[in-house]
């Protein structure tokens, strides 16, 4: 029995087949072609087949067998044909498995970024890079939509074409760059900050970052699709989204993939902060990285599978009659609203708190001070997630939702401004009495504080139901959302990147490129979204492709601050690419930073650590005599002593 | 704390107030008041923009303050005080804007509630929003129907709002007042017109292709010409179906 049980997970490889087979049969982008188009097979004919078992007329209908073979089953194909599932596959079915030599660990070429790569670091690279080229469509994007509302009246664009820009637009930066450019950064540096060899299921890590191409592409794609793309907003509000163009299936189905990436590196997070902290390390000694990141997944793992669920309705809706939101046959149309912003709030913290962390970190380092107030730094993060739970009708005032629900949802939203505050006030105070040394990082760290702080005035204002019902849908909340999203998250991803572009790359980012990236970023963006507020207050609705000539004046100003906001972003590339290819060698702790991914290496070595390390204290002791975050095992003793010896 | 700290960050608090503030009152940002709501409303609006104001004067203060003077040289490898945390100034920061808050929630849910408040002497208007038109029918006057809004001055209004098709919502920046109006259920907006003159209804749900230029002419009347308008639309209607 025992022999048995041994053998299965690691029997002796296969003996070596000839080279053709294993560039057709092995994992690889081979392989990921033909059953690309083997599963599309196989969905069509599911179709086709049940339909005219059931005398369904016509057996061919394109919309159902393009969603189910073109945007369910031939991603899977692609997904096991890159070698995915490899290993599940085996193990379930009995066959031996490959032994674990690790080859699919690491990054030995270029090349080892296009496979199903189980290294955190890899896979992280392979996120922020992912992230970035959709970041740059969806800015494409922003920029066409801009030159179209430069003048009043209808230029260049039609109205689905508009539509469809937006929609795409702002799913694009939400579904495919913000919340998965934090899961990136997190996945390179959460095993490194807490002192583990690698995230708890590498398997399931590669599986949910192949998940996004497959989103982001569906999405993409949607533009091509008879009728135009999905035109209904981000928000994807019933009955539009049921009744508007087939487009908006490829958005209820992008959003899938999209979730099902984050909700399953959401648990990865949860497993790896839970169980899989170096010896010493108490939650208490956790960096505030980590602790942002435990509540996000929190909050994803809670909130995720109610989006999903919005979504699947619309496309049933759709597809298969059913009446989730059809009023005639009394569907519940607000029903959506509830079900897609119960997630969709939520989903607001799940792209700030990461920014949160990263701040943390770089204010804290760059200040040369411990952070101010830790633990309540901790604790208005727990806060905010349970808070995030009970606000989200606030996005619903003027919805015609029951009307009682309109005042406690306002206090509840007010009151996330308290653990927020406290925030921005701790950051604050860690910068003060400090020694500021304002490198790229902490610019653009200090520029997230000043932003997210008009971001959040902003959201005080329409958290308060009267002012609400009067700016509620106008470029008043355009503008919101973006301070939020682009002066908190965005800010905060490229603070999170230039701060660890020495660890992930191993080379050095130009310091003066970085300056002036940040700073035509900074001005870009004020000027583009500062005047939304302005016209939103008077009245300029939001989603409109043509507008009252009375905004004609702001709406030229912002279109032309937005190119140069675009301008801006092409020093971040050629920054970003010449850098690595061939900037400065860097060392291991540029930043003299006491955090564990530093004590390492850059790029750190295969498994991360060449000797486990012990925690001895916290992560910020920046300042304090002879502390220590972590000691490695030689050095373990010695410190001991030390610290005994006075 | 440093010589001199507080004077400085006290002005450079007060310099940033001062050009909020400019931004607050020379850009011109709500429109005209026509309707009694909009008052409440405009009220807690510039309550909360003060308090914004003040907020957001501070934080560019300890900003600017801090990285003005606490910037060391590039060469400089020392660290600051380890500063741990401070108590009482957490509870300070915790407090003071807890104080705010309730102070906003508590004026909001007043113009709330005051702006909800109907009156028994109310004029009905049953608003019908399709792809992409709207229009107006007066149960109290034989239920004429129009494709302008036409309301009286000082008379609340009750808009009750039914969509066809999809969500489209009710606004009128004059009147502040805004409303989804939702198919398969009927909800309700009240409005007290004050001022005679002409204004634009505009949609703010996004509806589909025609959703920028779903859009109504709203026009206040004076009593007297308001029941005369309504009476003889009455009698068309009346003719009309008798005809």
């Amino acid at each position: 029995m025992t022999e048995v049980l041994d053998q299965t997970p690691h029997a002796p490889p296969a003996p070596p087949r000839s080279r053709w087979h294993r560039l057709i049969l092995g994992p690889g982008f081979i392989r990921a072609a033909w059953m690309t188009a083997l599963f599309f097979g196989i969905g069509f004919g599911l179709v086709v087949g049940l339909r005219s078992l059931a005398g369904y007329d016509p057996a061919l209908d394109w919309l159902i067998i393009v969603t189910v073979a073109g945007l369910i089953t031939a991603p899977l194909g692609f997904l096991a044909g890159l070698g995915a599932f490899d290993y599940w596959v085996y193990y379930a079915l009995g066959y031996p498995t490959r032994d674990e030599d690790h080859s699919g660990h690491g990054a030995r070429s270029w090349k080892d970024y296009f496979r199903v790569n189980t290294d955190h670091k890899v896979i992280g690279v392979q996120y922020v890079v992912t992230t970035i080229v959709f970041f740059l469509a969806g800015g494409l994007m922003a920029m066409i939509f801009r030159a179209e509302l430069a003048k009043p009246g209808m230029q260049f664009l039609d109205n689905q074409e508009y539509n469809g820009l937006i929609s795409v637009h702002a799913a694009l930066m939400i579904f495919l760059f913000v919340i998965p450019a934090f899961a990136g950064l997190a996945n390179y540096v959460i095993p490194l900050m807490i002192g583990a060899p690698d995230m708890a299921f590498p398997r399931l890590n590669a599986l949910s970052f192949w998940l996004l191409p497959i989103a982001g592409i569906i999405m993409l794609s949607s533009v091509a699709v008879p009728g135009g793309a999905f035109g209904a907003g981000w928000t994807g509000y019933a009955p539009l989204s049921v009744v508007g163009t087939n487009g908006n299936v490829w958005f209820n189905m992008g959003v899938q993939w999209a979730g099902a990436s984050s909700i399953m590196t959401a648990l990865n997070f949860l497993v790896t902060i839970i169980t899989m902290r170096a010896p010493g390390m108490t939650f208490w000694r956790m960096p505030l990285l980590v602790w942002a990141n435990f509540t996000t997944s929190l909050l994803v793992v809670l909130a995720t599978p109610f989006v999903a669920g919005s979504q699947f309705f619309v496309m049933f809706d759709r597809l298969m009659h059913t009446n989730f939101f059809n009023f005639h046959e009394g569907g519940y149309v607000l029903g959506y609203q509830h079900i897609f912003w119960f997630y969709s709030h939520p989903a607001v913290y799940i792209m700030m708190l990461p920014g949160f962390g990263i701040a943390s970190e770089v204010i804290s380092v760059f200040s040369r001070k411990p952070i101010f107030g830790y633990r309540l730094m901790a604790l208005s993060l727990c806060a905010i997630l349970v808070l995030g739970f009970s606000v989200w009708a606030h996005h619903m005032f003027v919805s015609g939702m029951a009307s009682w629900l309109r005042v406690p949802m306002m206090v509840t939203t007010l009151l996330i401004a308290v653990p927020t505050g406290i925030k921005v006030f701790s950051w604050l105070a860690t910068t003060w009495e400090g020694r500021i040394h304002l490198e790229t990082p902490m610019l653009w760290a200090l520029g997230f504080v000043s932003m997210f702080v008009i971001g959040g005035l902003s959201g005080i204002m329409l958290g308060a139901v009267p002012i609400d019902i009067h700016v509620s849908d106008t470029y008043f909340v355009v503008a919101h959302i973006h301070y939020v999203l682009l002066g908190g998250s965005l800010f905060t991803i490229f603070a999170g990147i230039y701060y660890w572009l020495p660890k992930m790359t191993g080379r050095m980012y130009n310091e003066r490129l970085g300056k002036l990236h940040f700073w035509l970023t900074f001005i870009g963006f004020n000027l583009t979204f500062f005047p939304m507020h302005i016209i939103g207050v008077q009245g300029m609705p939001r989603r409109v492709s043509d507008y009252s000539p009375q905004f004609s004046t702001w709406n030229m100003i912002i279109s032309i601050s937005s190119f140069f906001l675009g301008v801006s972003f092409v020093v971040f590339l050629y920054n970003a690419i010449t850098s690595w290819i061939r900037g400065p060698i860097a060392e291991a702790n540029p930043w003299h930073a006491m955090t564990l991914e530093w004590q390492v290496s850059s790029p750190p070595p295969i498994f991360n650590f060449d000797e486990i390390p012990q925690i001895v204290g916290g992560p910020y002791e920046y300042g304090v005599p002879g502390a220590r975050h972590a000691v490695f095992n030689g050095a373990r003793e010695e410190s001991l002593e030390e610290a005994r010896s006075p | 704390m440093r010589k001199g700290a507080i004077v400085r960050l006290v002005v450079i608090a007060l310099l940033a107030a001062a050009a909020a503030t400019a931004v607050a009152i020379f850009v011109p940002w709500l429109p005209p008041v026509r309707s009694k709501e909009a008052e409440r409303i405009d009220f807690v609006f510039w309550v909360v923009v003060g308090i914004c104001i003040a907020v957001f004067a501070v934080v560019a203060a300890v900003t600017i303050y801090s990285v003005m003077t606490f910037r060391a040289r590039p060469d400089d490898d020392a660290d600051g005080p380890p500063i741990h945390g401070h108590t009482g100034l957490e509870i300070t920061w915790t407090a003071i804007p807890a104080v705010l808050v309730t102070i906003i929630a508590v004026l909001s849910a007043v113009a709330l509630a005051e702006n909800g408040d109907l009156k028994s002497n109310r004029l009905q208007v049953d608003v019908t929003a399709r792809q992409f038109a709207w229009s107006f029918k007066y149960p109290q006057y034989g239920n004429f129907e129009t494709t302008e809004l036409r309301l009286e001055e000082g008379r609340q209004v009750e808009l009750n709002l039914r969509a066809l098709d999809v969500i489209h919502s009710f606004w009128v920046p004059e009147f502040r007042q805004k409303q989804d109006a939702v198919p398969g259920i009927t909800t309700h907006l009240p409005i007290t017109p004050t001022k005679v003159g002409t204004d634009t209804l505009i949609c703010t749900e996004l509806c589909g292709l025609g959703h920028a230029l779903m859009r109504a002419k709203v026009i206040v009347m004076r009593p007297a010409d308001f029941q005369q308008w309504a009476r003889a639309q009455q009698q068309k209607g009346a003719q009309a179906s008798a005809g």
